[in-house]
């Protein structure tokens, strides 16, 4: 079977950004860029199924700049055996992202897509299950556990009471959450071979898209800083200050 | 302005979220619809229906809901929101889960987790962690948007009740299969929704530990319980207890942090929390800077005295 991984590049998870003054945006310039992390995980997922001989192709492919290839890089040598860049300029938001993938998947025929919950930097937590409905396919999104046959695969998803386990019919889209793997670190070696690989680029103009952002960033701003705390001495101070604010009377 | 919000439910009972979504659905209009699809969930849809502000409840009842499928439940959205200005959903692993879905089959860009509405169109939402507040303006015919519960206050119950209007379900797509779940009863209030939360991060050391050191206090305080993501990854708390920017987005009363340090990405689902202690060893830790109160030193100690002082 062959596996799909799209793959965001952002601004590393330990960095802040900053907002602009004039709030039209964040400056990233300068700021280390990294896989974003649940891609990195969803990633992973798919080397072990490949490696597990489960899989016997795993495509990655990632929407952006020509510097995302960087990303790809290192996913070939995380152990990924083909990428594609879909190469634009333009400032992709998920509606875009989840149309530029389907006509990949469309041309790749994949039995599964394994992505990333949500990208750290945007946080929308959309274009799987945009991509997923997009193709007709299932989705398991918030995937912590991931089985694969040969027509199915069962997935347990982390939901806000605990874990839910659903089976689905091939081919689907998965998206991967934290507690799924831990990713590998790519070995030198293979870090030097990745960099002579090659990687199919793909003009996105050419693959008949709306690209246009379809939501207008009107202003970015940093939220209200918290007033500054105060430190208390003792846990007597501590438990006063919390019975007051429990309304427990401020009996001893 | 029309305005359909999604309810979520478990068969039995509505989700209270579902009343905060209502709360901004309402500052859009006067009146919303709910939307509640499920299996044998009449009980849900006449909760939903004596929502204040509630003008109709759409009912979607059929054997494929039972679990929620998202493949099902966007069908009957999408079929749905043609009538609609705008649709809600909390933003919730339910409403994560169907949202985007239903807006692929609209062509419609989503909104995710908006905390305030400026105008019609006009949401503000955090990105980046939450380091970073950014106010879009989305043009689309429907407006899909998830909404982050905590940002808006409930809307009551009321002596009024909404008529509950059947639809005809919608198709059973076949292609995705519930096999099962593993929810674990809690005696203690919903973590996103307790007044108090009492987080526990590595600084606990253990699972033993964890429980050991946060339960008591949490009984005491009827508060929740809530974890880092470290302290998840070292099996000392459940996943569903995480909050942070991929877990649980809380904003109770009090927060008390214990053994957390104050990654941006855990600071990230608190940090709108009214009272913010944080009882750490090390002085210098990040959690400080967004605590209002703050107390240095060693838990082991700190917490049974804190739990004596309080709860005698």
């Amino acid at each position: 079977m062959k596996l799909l991984v799209p793959i965001k590049w952002v601004v590393d998870y330990q960095l802040r950004v900053r907002v602009r003054e004039d709030g039209s945006g964040v400056d990233a310039s300068g700021l280390k860029m990294s896989m974003n992390p649940f891609d990195e995980i969803a990633l992973e997922e798919a080397v072990r199924l490949r490696e597990s001989g489960i899989a016997r192709e795993l495509v990655v492919v990632s929407c952006g700049t020509a510097a995302s290839q960087e990303t790809l890089r290192t996913a070939l040598a995380m152990g990924a055996d083909r990428a594609v860049l879909i190469e634009t300029d333009v400032l992709l938001q998920p509606l875009a992202v989840a149309k530029l993938l389907k006509t990949l998947a469309q041309r790749e025929l994949p039995q599964l897509v394994i992505m990333g919950k949500q990208a750290i930097d945007d946080d929308a937590n959309q274009t799987a299950q945009m991509l997923a409905a997009m193709l007709g396919w299932p989705q398991a999104t918030f995937a912590s556990k991931l089985q694969v046959t040969g027509t199915t695969a069962i997935v347990s998803r982390e939901i806000d009471g605990g874990l839910e386990t659903l089976e689905l019919s091939l081919p689907a889209v998965v998206s991967a959450d934290l507690r799924l793997n831990t990713p590998r670190y790519a070995s030198l070696p293979n870090v030097m071979k990745a960099r002579r690989a090659p990687i199919e680029c793909l003009p996105a103009a050419g693959l008949g898209v709306d690209l246009q952002p379809r939501l207008t960033t009107v202003r970015v701003s940093a939220p209200q800083p918290r007033p500054a705390g105060v430190r208390v001495d003792s846990v007597e101070a501590l438990a006063a200050r919390l019975r007051e604010a429990l309304g427990m009377g401020g009996e001893a | 302005m029309n305005v359909l919000v999604i309810a979520e439910h478990d068969n039995v009972v509505l989700n209270p979220q579902t009343a905060s979504v209502l709360g901004a659905a309402l500052q859009l209009a006067e009146q919303a619809d709910v939307l509640v699809i499920g299996y044998q969930c009449e009980a849900v849809a006449e909760a939903a229906a004596r929502l204040q502000g509630v003008a109709r409840v759409r009912k979607a009842d059929a054997p494929h809901y039972a679990h929620f499928l998202a493949e099902n439940l966007a069908m009957v959205v999408a079929q749905m929101a043609g009538s609609y200005s705008h649709v809600l959903l909390p933003a919730t692993a339910f409403g994560k889960n169907l949202g985007p879905r239903v807006a692929a089959m609209l062509d419609v860009a989503q909104v995710s987790d908006i905390i305030e509405i400026l105008a019609a169109d006009t949401f503000v939402h955090p990105i980046y962690a939450g380091n970073v507040l950014e106010t879009v303006r989305c043009s689309e015919p429907v407006k899909l948007v998830t909404v982050r519960s905590s940002a808006f206050a409930m809307v009551p119950a009321c002596d009024a009740v909404a008529p509950i209007l059947a639809l005809a379900p919608g198709p059973d797509m076949g292609v995705s299969r519930f096999i099962g779940n593993e929810l674990p009863h809690s005696t203690r209030p919903d973590l996103a929704a307790a007044k108090v939360v009492v987080a526990g991060g590595r600084g606990l050391g253990s699972h033993e530990a964890y429980h050991r050191l946060l339960d008591p206090l949490a009984d005491c305080l009827g508060a929740a319980l809530g974890a880092t993501r470290a302290a998840v990854d070292a099996n000392y708390a459940p996943n569903d207890y995480q909050v942070g920017q991929t877990g649980k987005v809380v904003a109770p009363e009090i927060y008390i942090a214990a053994g957390i340090s104050g990654a941006i990405q855990h600071v990230a689902g608190m940090r709108d929390s009214k009272l913010i202690v944080a009882i750490n060893k090390d002085p210098e830790a990040p959690i400080f800077e967004v605590a209002d109160l703050g107390l240095v030193g060693d838990l082991h100690e700190i917490l049974p005295q804190l739990t004596a002082a309080l709860c005698r």
